[in-house]
């Protein structure tokens, strides 16, 4: 079994002996993996009525530094999931970034990440991954249909014809699942992803950086500050408040180091020094050296074995792109498999979760790996073409947009998706078809509030958009002048929503024809006549 | 907007002492730097990047012959 010695432990829940005494079991979904991802996947579709197992090598959650950052889109479906309000009231929220260069007391970059204002949650909150687990785990003991089992370890496993047959190792059993549908949601090293021998293709980049998570008492703004080239030791750093009075550091160390030296305190001290100033008092919370890769499997959906989050594809963290990635994957598939559970849509509506996750992937991919490029120049030529583009920033507004030291994580659209209806009518504004849904304020509440789990219409002017069996409309009335113009709308004009909250498909002046179309294109239906 | 790969620059020779000038007195690594702030400079100035990305690759391809 996985080895737990040397892991520190946040919160400890033990090992969770099986109810049945039975040498095996057959399910209907099993989630190996209770990290961010298969926990809010076990939530999404507990939350849908279905029957789901989790199981977690560990018995307790890590405490370790893993993800800080959690975007808008990230909150809005943790939203959709119940714990949007108290990861909101935990995290530290911010929404804006300052690039330094050489230690110039001004930046010579600034970026607002939230440019439209009057959305329920902000850019971007900062809270340790710990607290989100343990939330998503509050939350899931309330529903008794899903059940978390801890320091259960899938050790082998064996695609079948209509399932999957997963052997388990337990403390003190072995046991095997029989379950429909296996996802993968056990994090970049998966496991399964090496049991059943797939590739993983991509780029690993030859640079080492050094996590610092350190408390200490210091007024600083709560923003993202990256430093190029700064006088204290390493060629780069950023600094990111956490909850808690913790601040995470990050020092770019190059490729040719002593990893274990590294992470000594009396050399990271010089670091920490330099960036905080001489006078600081702070004390070491979390130490570690990291390398990173950008990489992703060739398929998501491999028959009954869907994988999701790092398991599927990694990026490096400038950018915070890699457990909000997951956060999308897991919006996106959780309703295509609970239709297809319930036969209300052929398995086929999942090759779009594969298409889908694959172009957010490739996007987040795109992202990270020129934010890398950017800080870690290949070569003589790209070193000095950086130094331009940082030389210029500080005296030309027009070089700053070149300046990258990440791009933050956005919800991406699903371009070109099968299950989108191309737009007929111009819009002049909003969200296409594929892309979420923009926040707005509406009514005593916000506009994301009123969709998801269902298919939905949005309906502008009231009483425009044609009646659908089984489809609730939204009606957003004439005087909600900032929903309005933030989907281009019109008196009649209406959007087709997704459970996922993203556009399926928009209309001027929808007919009942078209919007059945649609939906049946979205849910993976033939278009019937 | 495509690259422009026909005559259009009337002042041509003026073009050339400029870029040549821009060199004058600069070693090596410093005319090195200064060429990438001028592709930057340039290169915001025509804006386009489908139009760029053809231009580095006529530029590449052109001194590999």
């Amino acid at each position: 079994m996985m080895r737990t010695d040397n892991i520190p432990v946040w919160k400890d829940y033990g090992y969770a002996p099986r109810k049945s005494k039975a040498p095996g079991e057959t399910l209907e979904t099993l989630i190996v993996g209770g990290g961010p991802i298969g926990l809010a996947l076990a939530l999404d579709l507990g939350r849908k009525g279905r029957d789901v197992v989790v199981i977690n090598a560990l018995p307790f959650i890590a405490r370790g530094s893993k993800a800080i950052c959690f975007s808008k889109r990230s909150l809005e479906i943790y939203d959709r999931l119940g714990v949007g309000g108290r990861l909101l009231k935990k995290g530290v929220v911010w929404e804006k970034g300052k690039v330094f260069w050489k230690g110039g007391a001004e930046p010579i970059y600034e970026f607002d990440l939230l440019p439209i204002k009057d959305q329920k949650f902000p850019a971007f909150i900062n809270i340790q991954q710990y607290y989100v687990e343990e939330y998503l785990i509050d939350e899931i003991a309330r529903y008794p249909n899903i059940d978390i089992r801890w320091r259960h370890e899938a050790v082998a496993v064996t695609p079948r014809g209509d399932g999957v047959l997963v052997e388990i190792e337990t403390p003190d059993e072995r046991y095997w699942i029989e379950t429909r549908y296996l996802l993968a949601c056990d994090g970049a090293k998966s496991p399964v992803r090496t049991m059943l021998g797939l590739d993983f293709e991509g780029r690993v980049f030859e640079d080492n950086f050094l996590i610092a998570d350190v408390k200490f008492r210091d007024e600083r703004p709560t923003e993202r500050w990256f430093h190029f080239d700064p006088p204290w030791p390493g060629a780069s750093s950023l600094v990111h408040k956490q909850p808690d009075g913790v601040w995470r550091l990050d020092f770019q160390l190059g490729w040719n180091i002593d990893k274990k030296e590294a992470v000594k305190p009396q050399n990271v001290d010089p670091f920490v020094r330099g960036l905080l100033g001489p006078d600081v008092e702070f004390e070491y919370e979390w130490l570690s050296v990291y390398t990173f890769q950008c990489r992703r499997l060739a398929r998501f959906v491999h028959d009954r074995v869907i994988f999701a989050g790092d398991a599927a594809h990694l990026v490096s963290p400038f950018g915070a792109r890699g457990c909000n990635g997951g956060m999308q994957d897991v919006d996106n598939l959780a309703w295509k498999l609970d239709r297809v559970l319930n036969g209300a849509s052929p398995p086929a509506l999942l090759e779009s979760y594969n298409s889908e996750a694959i172009t957010v992937a490739d996007v987040n991919i795109m992202h990270s790996t020129r934010s890398t490029d950017f800080m870690t120049p290949k070569s003589g030529m790209a070193s000095i073409f950086r130094d331009a583009v940082l030389e210029l920033a500080r005296a030309h507004d027009f070089a700053r947009p070149f300046v990258n030291s990440g791009r933050l994580s956005q919800a991406a659209p699903y371009a070109n998706s099968p299950l989108s209806t191309p737009d007929a009518d111009g819009f002049a504004a909003g969200p296409e078809p594929g892309a979420p849904l923009i926040d707005a304020p509406l009514g005593d509440g916000w506009l994301l509030e009123k969709f998801g789990e269902t298919f939905k219409i949005l309906a502008f002017g009231g009483g425009a958009a044609p009646e659908i069996a089984g489809i609730d409309v939204v009606a957003v009335p004439a005087g909600a002048a900032v929903a309005r113009g933030r989907y281009g709308a019109e008196d009649g004009a209406a959007y087709l929503v997704r459970p996922d909250q993203h556009v399926a498909a928009r209309w001027k002046r929808p007919n009942a024809e078209a919007v059945n179309a649609a939906l049946a294109r979205a849910q993976g239906l033939e278009i019937r006549r | 907007m495509s690259l422009i790969l026909t005559r259009n620059a009337p002042a041509a020779d003026d073009i050339y002492e400029a870029i040549i000038r821009m060199h004058d007195g600069l070693s090596d690594e410093e005319s090195a730097r200064a060429n990438a702030r001028l592709i930057l400079i340039l290169a915001n100035h025509i804006g386009d990047a489908s139009t760029i990305k053809e231009a580095t690759t006529l530029a590449r391809s052109a001194g590999a012959r």
